[in-house]
């Protein structure tokens, strides 16, 4: 199992410092957007990643790219510490990892042509020398990396305005797949779209995973979206992963008193089955993650509460086989 | 008949462009009934906002105008009212929820503020009145400690509370009608269940009609009676939840129910989805603006609008499947 796992994340922490003062900045506090998480991507696998906003999936993904550079913790990627990478190497590293962002209206620069979009990420490798391709070859790539994702490729010259939604998330998903790489980081990539070119583009997913073989960490808000894309799910909650599993068994049986709720409130596209579903309301909203607790992250909302939870932090621990889940209640 | 308190028939709205009109919402006509929950679910630029802004007038004119139609509301045509009619229609017997809860309070005022205007507007209740029914408000929509809160201003609520005060104020008026645009699309899920069922429990005790915006078919098929699907401006079919869910006659509600991933019946398919992208309303040439991705497109679908085809019980649709015997 150990060789197949392309990438590992080691109690990785962020915490934002909050500052004040007007003249001498001190810090006064942190936001912890993430607090210690571990978990680990094998090759080939869709790893779905969960949670309400605020829960930190946004920052696990940038700090696993290096955009913020983690408080604490290890990012390995092929065994490799990026956190702990001089330039080179995490720059040598990240030609395997690409993101692919929510929305497409701002993660397109409006001056630059689609194809020009596309291409920049092999210009600026070939520029560091760390690519040889020549600027026939780039030029070539583009379109059919246009072609791939289902765009046409005399679409090259366009703006992105020019193009609808759908197809701007084509362009960031083609760009996403200029480097080769191994791993990509879907951050929220259907959420802003309609449901009908929602599943448009999760079909186009699936497939390339297939073709070239990608590794996914596929962040979303919407539990149906996760449990069709992924081979495992991972649940968060106020910066700490709460429960991981196959995507089958935490759908079947979901562990967590966080999870079931989750999916309780999840909607259903069927009148039938609304009219007859036990709905579990959690009460509150999500805390905010600026101070340090010292119970379970979970105690204010959780229906389950024990006295016990109030003052230990629960760790994830392995429960049948490959369910983890950080709870009290399971795996004593 | 007599319990329809909305009739509206026949509504266009067109905006003027510099690249043309453009059809907004073109010919939309629809019952609702006094306690219905009725909802509009449809693609972004479908017309399913511009619908409800055009009944409370709300659109900007110029460029929009609304350029023919009637909406009959206690037999008063909304359309034919002048400003001040207008006024007193709007938070008062029309309540309206929007989308974002924050742009839509304002920032520098606090609630109480907020919420006691609308009600000494509309109720000509005076100003220690209109506190106690405001709080009694935030009370029944499950704000804690309402005494107290009703003098924070927006930011200090979070997304939640502010859609919650939001639903407060449209309903402190006890308005007929309460116009709610994607309330909970901005909102977690587990937040997005809270809201709902607030709104749900509160309507039918105050017996309020709903019109519920929403491009989430789950939301639709929890609460609504009645399900109105938009496509391009018009209303392609109508009908009961149950119907519209278990036997969708439009292939356009057909493929939107089928390219949704379920969580109770997994599949690891891919999945149904429809090809191409929803058409630009400028200039549509006379024809069934789905056609280009539609699977069972006809020749007839390329040169003619398809009438509306009534199945009775409210059944409604627009597509030219269903036209056979002609």
């Amino acid at each position: 199992m150990a060789d197949n796992t392309l990438l590992e994340v080691k109690n990785l922490k962020m915490h934002f410092p909050i500052e004040d003062g007007a003249i001498f900045k001190k810090q006064v506090g942190a936001i912890r957007a993430i607090d210690g998480i571990d978990f680990h991507i094998e090759k080939g696998e869709t790893l779905g990643l969960v949670g309400e906003s605020g829960c930190g999936k946004s920052t696990t993904a940038r700090c696993i790219a290096q955009l913020h550079k983690p408080t604490g913790g290890e990012v390995l990627f092929n065994g490799v510490d990026l956190c702990g990478a001089s330039e080179h190497d995490l720059l040598q590293a990240r030609k395997g990892i690409q993101m692919v962002f929510q929305d497409p209206y701002a993660s397109l620069n409006p001056r630059m042509t689609a194809g020009n979009i596309i291409a920049e990420p092999m210009i600026i490798y070939r520029q560091r020398r760390m690519l040889e391709i020549s600027k026939k070859e780039i030029s070539n790539r583009v379109e059919d990396l246009m072609e791939k994702v289902g765009l046409n490729r005399h679409f090259k010259n366009r703006y992105p305005h020019e193009f609808s939604g759908g197809q701007r998330q084509r362009i960031g998903v083609a760009r996403a797949l200029a480097l080769n790489p191994k791993l990509i980081l879907a951050d929220e990539p259907v959420s802003a779209l309609d449901v009908s070119i929602q599943s448009q583009i999760l079909n186009l997913l699936g497939d390339l995973q297939k073709e070239f073989d990608l590794t996914f960490l596929f962040i979303a808000h919407d539990l149906a979206v996760i449990q069709h894309i992924s081979t495992r799910v991972a649940v968060m909650y106020l910066g700490k992963i709460v429960e991981i599993a196959k995507a089958e068994e935490l759908y079947k049986k979901p562990l967590h008193p966080y999870t079931e709720a989750l999916m309780s409130a999840v909607p259903i596209p069927d009148p039938d089955v609304e009219r007859n579903r036990k709905r579990i309301i959690l009460t509150g909203d999500v805390p905010s993650p600026d101070k340090e607790r010292f119970g379970c992250y979970f105690y204010d909302r959780c229906p389950k509460k024990m006295e016990y939870c109030k003052t230990n932090i629960p760790q994830l621990k392995t429960i049948d086989g490959k369910h983890q889940v950080a709870c009290f209640l399971h795996g004593k | 008949m007599s319990d329809v308190i909305l009739k509206v028939d026949d509504l266009r709205t067109y905006f003027n462009t510099d690249d043309g009109i453009v059809k907004a919402v073109d010919g939309v006509s629809f019952d609702l009934k006094k306690g219905e929950m009725l909802g509009i679910v449809g693609e972004s630029g479908s017309g399913k906002s511009v619908t409800n802004l055009s009944l409370m007038k709300l659109i900007p004119s110029p460029p929009g105008k609304i350029m023919s139609g009637t909406a009959m509301l206690d037999g008063e045509d909304i359309f034919k009212m002048n400003d001040s009619e207008i006024r007193k229609l709007r938070g008062n017997r029309i309540g309206m929820i929007f989308q974002d809860p924050m742009t839509s309070l304002n920032p520098f005022l606090r609630i109480s503020t907020q919420m006691i205007e609308t009600i000494v507007l509309h109720q000509g209740k005076d100003k220690d009145a209109a506190r106690e029914r405001a709080v009694e408000m935030l009370e029944m929509v499950g704000i804690p400690n309402p005494e107290a809160r009703i003098n924070d201003y927006p930011h200090q609520f979070s997304g939640g509370m502010r859609q919650r005060v939001m639903i407060a104020m449209a309903l402190s008026c006890d308005p007929e009608i309460l116009i709610a645009d994607e309330p909970t699309s901005a909102l977690d899920v587990t937040i997005q269940a809270q809201i709902i069922e607030v709104m749900q429990a509160l309507c039918r005790k105050l017996n309020t009609a709903v019109i519920m915006i929403t491009h989430d078919l789950g939301v639709v098929a929890g609460i609504c009676d009645t399900v109105c699907v938009m496509y391009a401006g018009r209303i392609v079919e109508k009908g009961s939840n149950d119907e519209i869910f278990k036997d969708p006659k439009h292939p356009y509600t057909q493929g939107l129910i089928k390219s949704v991933p379920r969580l109770d019946q997994p599949t690891k398919e891919r999945l149904y989805s429809i090809e191409g992208q929803p058409p630009n309303v400028i200039d549509l040439p006379e024809c069934c603006p789905f056609h280009p991705r539609c699977e069972k497109a006809m020749d007839k679908c390329k040169n003619t609008y398809p009438p509306l085809k009534v199945f009775g019980d409210g059944r409604e649709v627009r597509c030219w499947l269903y036209e056979e015997e002609k």
